[in-house]
């Protein structure tokens, strides 16, 4: 099968699996409690009633339900989320305004915890049995353990606080004005303890996944057929174990996506990251729901689309995938 | 084993030779450093395995893997190597060598794979060449043309090789000279005509008497009734479609017509994925067949469904492969086979009273009714399984490859256990096999079956005697020791361990 | 399970130390969580101290008290509970679905088997922490509507695991010999594949409990929490804001969170050495 006929279909499933993300949006809104119209609004009460029979309208809130459900997915489907009556502001455009900066820590956790967990993962099953294999098991199942708010909390106790190294709030200090090269720094250095904290976490799981296909893979039949030829200890490890064991920590970087967004909300919300995590976060605090939900749908489409990244990527790697 | 060890390839740091030495040219294998071992290794040692299935690359092209033996041993340039790798692939008979070096394993079927072993393992002209069990995995036709192709390597590049094998047929056509071995002993060594013929120790003995000889016996042809009876039975899988894909289909069995008589074994022979097994499959009803007729007596069985099948059940029963998989392995033998009985209304004591009689009846006692599966051996597992099929006093038996995951010792008794049931219960059996000198002893008749079709079939001594199918032919040539050309060459020496680990 | 079969699981768990240590650790958190409030009779809300407290300063006071002068060492002891109950209701759940979807999507096949497995698909692909704020967020905060979240954000990889070991399992010829006997769909399905499927299913249920306990301090750390329950994830929030000033606060309910999660997680590596000497990988 050609690769753009794969990514076609993985585009297709991928509307389908958003269309009935925004179905149980749907619902959940009818589940909130009170009037779906205050969901819609905010807070019940904090809305005038001109807004709220602006909305109804715009809803159809009056008519039967599976009118209401049309409504709601023509709504979406245009790109309307609705309005935050407490921000003062389209859904749509809060979540855009914070989606860069939950896209840069994201990215960086995972290129860190995707580095460090397979670098790990290799040293670890090379040396299977000895210190450094313990050492690095032991490590991998703390932080697996670890609960990521409070080691949040703890680095910034320790890096902000005691040793006064790096920012613990924010994206970029307010006090002055930064451009250029200055500005990169400033965001690079808040950027370190939040991404540091949520790729931590992701190593620990990419660290043991790594060591564990590398031994499977190690004792298959053609590592046998390799060391046969003459190649040379490193040389099968390379080529011949890493590739393949690479695969299933592939799969498991698209499955972790949304463990990867749901962490991030809990990095954000420690580190007042100015992201979408940040932005669910005073959501609930505001019992803004329909921005809450709002964010919900835009994560989602952020997970299927980093799934549907991985899927092609695992074609590259392995020729297996393009034959169907 | 062995082999593993002169190559340096024992799973370290848990296996290691504790003494001896393996002498290559003068030097011990043993004792060389593992840099050492590495210029040996593919340039003057080739070796193949047991599996193709596993033992290339899967993200690998073949291409890249032939070459990395170049590249290990720093020989030939890169415009030399290219035409290398179509020179080897050509040579180990493989079609299009121009395309398949561009190819992933996966496109490649089993014996494919282990031309592809070979065309690696000689690439640079080693002088001794190990194979351990090369064609174990293999079909019989697939397997007759390895063995030719390896021996004709050999007499054109006068290399020694170590042939690691269960299958005394693989001796006797290709070994100069022969080591049986035992539990990790040797147990004798000699010229390969001098061992078959005259064997020494009681192990290679025991072992060479196992080999069911390959002639049918003479049978009175009974002209009983009817009992099965398959018309134009067609069997197409259809693979699992996704949203926007077609489910590939297979069609694993077209327009199949046998009738099986009463109290009579009717084999059907053919090799894997040739669809005796679906057939089979088919009768027990674990399948439901797309298109064709299945009557037993004068039922149609073949479109029953759920309660219907019911009192059918009872009539056919079925003996499995894999003495290992087909019974439960958490529940106690004598449950696994009262659970029939009782699934058709039989009390309780009465169907372990039944049991204990079946037990003593497959030669295993009453003893058996408490204990687990794993608590037995292969050969007594099955015979658990055969006594399971008993419990429901069956009319016909559909036995699926029954001896194929056994020791050939082991075989023969399973084998005379068959025929002595059959022989005294009045069974008709469905006896599906792919080893032809098995076939030869049991069935009265023959049944042939190559890509989902009946090709031929008779009487066991007249297909065997006269076959008239061109694939039935080749089928009975591919039958080792009997029909390959000699192929050893005089001044050469093939040592061949007879591994019975 | 035989007494032979016994020993060897006892002898195989055991020869994993790891899992004694954690087995160890888990049966002290589990003797704290049932008989601890029995040390601290009082609710964990009552302000019984000064505010502040530093720990190991004051008798009675190993881990200092809050904000607003609670004793920290009765949050940690009542927490437990919580974290535990949920931690176990909420695999319960997620495992009642689990087993039921994948075990009639494995065993049935074809167009029940697509439809079910789309379905979990689905669950798989939404983000499962944001899924189970915004439920807990929309039917309130409790202890039943977190345990609800919890299960419905877990139970697809039980449902698949099931799934697959059940395509398996139904092909295996011990499974194909019952149905030739005539054996009901219903007995083949309880009597002869489901106790083989369990092993793999048990292991993986004993890590859901760990990611439970972690969901649940997470949520409660996010303000979720049942406002009448005192948890773990609530104290840690709680001192947030003071951190700067406190930092025992937040620390020690953190630190009986990861030995809590470490102990559990070691636990079921030991039951999967154990139980499956030779499962693959895709549990995990």
């Amino acid at each position: 099968m050609h690769r753009l006929h794969f990514l076609g279909i993985r585009l297709i499933k991928a509307v389908l699996v958003l269309f009935a993300i925004v179905v149980l949006n749907f619902f959940l809104i009818r589940a909130a409690p009170g009037d779906p119209a205050m969901v819609l609004a905010g807070e019940a009460g904090a809305a005038d009633e001109i807004f709220i029979a602006q909305l109804r309208e715009r809803f159809g809130l009056d008519r039967p339900v599976h009118e209401q459900l049309f409504f709601y997915v023509r709504q979406v489907a245009s790109l309307d989320l609705g309005f935050s009556y407490r921000q003062q502001a389209p859904v749509l455009t809060l979540i855009l305004e914070r989606l860069p900066a939950t896209l840069l820590l994201t990215l960086a956790a995972f290129l860190i915890s995707m580095a460090l967990g397979v670098l790990l993962g290799v040293l670890s099953a090379r040396r299977v049995g000895t210190w450094a294999d313990s050492l690095i098991t032991l490590v991998a199942l703390i932080f697996y353990a670890t609960p990521l708010f409070w080691l949040a909390l703890m680095a910034i106790i320790l890096f902000s606080v005691q040793l006064e190294w790096l920012p613990a709030f924010g994206m970029r200090s307010i006090s002055q004005d930064l451009t250029g090269l200055a500005y990169v720094a400033d965001v690079a250095s808040h950027l370190v303890l939040p991404a540091l904290t949520l790729g931590l976490f992701f190593m620990a799981v990419y660290a043991r996944l790594t060591r564990a296909s590398m031994l499977e893979v190690a004792g298959m039949d053609f590592v046998k057929t390799a060391r046969a030829k003459g190649l040379s200890p490193g040389r099968v490890t390379r080529d011949h174990v890493l590739r393949n064991a690479l695969l299933p920590v592939v799969t498991l970087a698209g499955i972790q996506a949304g463990h990867l967004v749901g962490g991030a909300v809990l990095t954000e919300t420690v580190f007042a990251w100015p992201g979408i995590g940040r932005l669910m976060f005073e959501a609930l605090l505001q019992r803004d729901y329909n921005l809450l939900l709002g964010v919900f749908v835009v994560a989602s489409a952020m997970v299927l689309l980093f799934n549907i990244i991985t899927d092609l990527a695992y074609t590259f790697i392995d020729p297996r995938i393009e034959a169907g | 084993m062995i082999a593993n060890a002169v190559m340096g390839l024992l799973p370290k740091p848990h296996v290691r030779p504790v003494a001896g030495a393996v002498r290559f040219r003068g030097r011990d294998l043993l004792k060389e450093t593992e840099a050492a071992l590495q210029a040996i290794r593919g340039k003057d040692i080739g070796m193949i395995f047991q599996e193709p299935m596993t033992a290339l690359n899967p993200v690998m092209t073949i291409e890249r893997q032939i070459v990395e033996v170049f590249d290990a041993h720093a020989v030939l340039d890169k415009s030399e190597r290219k035409s290398k790798v179509l020179e080897l692939l050509s040579d180990v008979g493989l079609p299009d060598p121009e395309l398949l070096r561009r190819s992933y394993p996966f496109r490649l079927s089993g014996g494919q794979r282990q031309r592809v072993m070979i065309a690696m393992a000689l690439a640079l002209r080693p002088e001794v060449l190990i194979a351990d069990e090369p064609t174990t995995a293999l079909d019989v036709t697939t397997q007759a043309q390895i063995l030719s192709l390896i021996c004709r390597l050999q007499s054109e590049r006068d290399m020694g090789i170590m042939f690691v094998t269960h299958d005394f047929g693989i001796v006797s056509d290709i070994a100069d000279r022969v080591a049986v071995m035992q539990l990790g002993k040797l147990v004798e060594v000699g010229r390969a005509a001098d061992v078959l013929r005259n064997p020494q120790h009681d192990y290679t003995r025991r072992l060479l008497s196992a080999v069911p000889a390959f002639v049918p016996k003479a049978r009175p042809a009974a002209h009983r009734g009817r009992l099965l009876s398959i018309a134009r039975l067609d069997m197409t899988y259809r693979g699992k479609h996704g949203l926007f894909t077609k489910g590939r289909t297979v069609e694993a069995a077209k327009e199949v017509s046998l009738d099986v008589r009463k109290g009579e074994t009717l084999g059907l022979v053919g090799e894997s994925g040739s669809g005796k097994s679906t057939i089979g499959r088919c009768i027990v009803r674990l399948l439901e067949p797309s298109g064709g007729s299945i009557r037993l007596g004068d039922i149609d069985i073949s479109r029953m469904r759920g309660k219907q099948l019911h009192p059918i059940r009872k009539r056919v029963q079925m003996i499995f492969q894999d003495p290992y998989a087909s019974l439960n392995p958490r529940r106690k033998v004598g449950r696994i086979i009262s659970e029939g009985p009782m699934a058709h209304g039989v009390s309780e004591a009465e169907a372990t009273a039944r049991t204990i009689e079946l037990l003593e009846l497959v030669g295993l006692g009453r003893a058996a009714l408490h204990r687990y599966a794993h608590e037995f051996s292969g050969g007594q597992r099955q015979r658990i399984g055969i006594a399971r099929a008993l419990a429901l006093d069956p009319e016909l038996l559909v036995a699926d490859e029954p001896l194929s995951a056994l020791d050939v010792s082991v075989q023969a008794q399973i084998l005379e256990l068959l025929a002595s049931i059959k022989e005294r219960l009045h069974l008709a059996m469905l006896f599906i096999t792919h080893d032809l000198r098995v076939a030869a002893q049991i069935c009265d008749r023959i049944a042939v079956m190559q890509r989902g079709r009946i090709v031929e079939h008779g009487d066991t001594a007249d297909v065997f005697t006269n076959p008239t199918h061109p694939y039935t032919r080749e089928l009975i040539g591919a039958v080792s020791g009997l029909a390959l050309p000699s192929t050893v060459v005089a001044g050469q020496e093939s040592t061949l361990a007879a591994d019975a680990l | 399970m035989t007494a032979s079969s016994l020993a060897e699981f006892t002898r195989r768990f055991s020869r994993h130390g790891g899992a004694v240590l954690g087995a160890a650790i888990l049966f002290a958190i589990t003797m704290l969580a049932v008989f601890g409030p029995l040390l601290y009779p009082e609710s964990p809300w009552r302000m019984v101290q000064k505010p502040f407290l530093p720990p190991m300063m004051t008798d009675g006071f190993l881990f200092g008290t809050d904000t607003l002068g609670r004793n920290i060492a009765a949050g940690l002891v009542h927490g437990a509970r919580v974290s535990l109950l949920i931690g176990l209701a909420s695999t319960a759940a997620a495992l009642v679905v689990g087993v039921t979807t994948g075990a009639v999507a494995g065993f049935f096949g074809g167009r029940v088997d697509d439809v079910l497995m789309r379905f979990t698909e689905l669950f798989q692909t939404i983000p499962n922490f944001a899924l189970a704020i915004v439920l807990v967020a929309i039917l309130q905060p409790s202890t039943d509507s977190i345990v609800l979240a919890i299960a419905i954000v877990s139970w697809p990889p039980i449902a698949r695991l099931v799934r697959s070991e059940f395509l398996s399992l139904r092909s295996r010829e011990f499974v194909q010999a019952s149905i030739v006997q005539g054996q009901s769909s219903f007995q083949i399905i309880f009597t002869q594949i489901l106790p083989n499927a369990l092993p793999p299913v048990i292991v993986m249920a004993s890590l859901m409990v760990a990611t439970a306990v972690l969901l649940e301090s997470s949520l409660s750390f996010m303000g979720l929490g049942d406002p009448n329950t005192m948890s773990w994830g609530y104290m840690i929030g709680a001192g947030r804001t003071v951190i700067r000033q406190a930092w025992w606060i937040s620390f020690f309910p953190g630190i009986a969170i990861l030995l809590t999660v470490l102990s559990i997680n070691l636990v079921g590596e030991g039951l999967n050495d154990a139980l499956n000497p030779r499962l693959s990988r895709r549990t995990r």
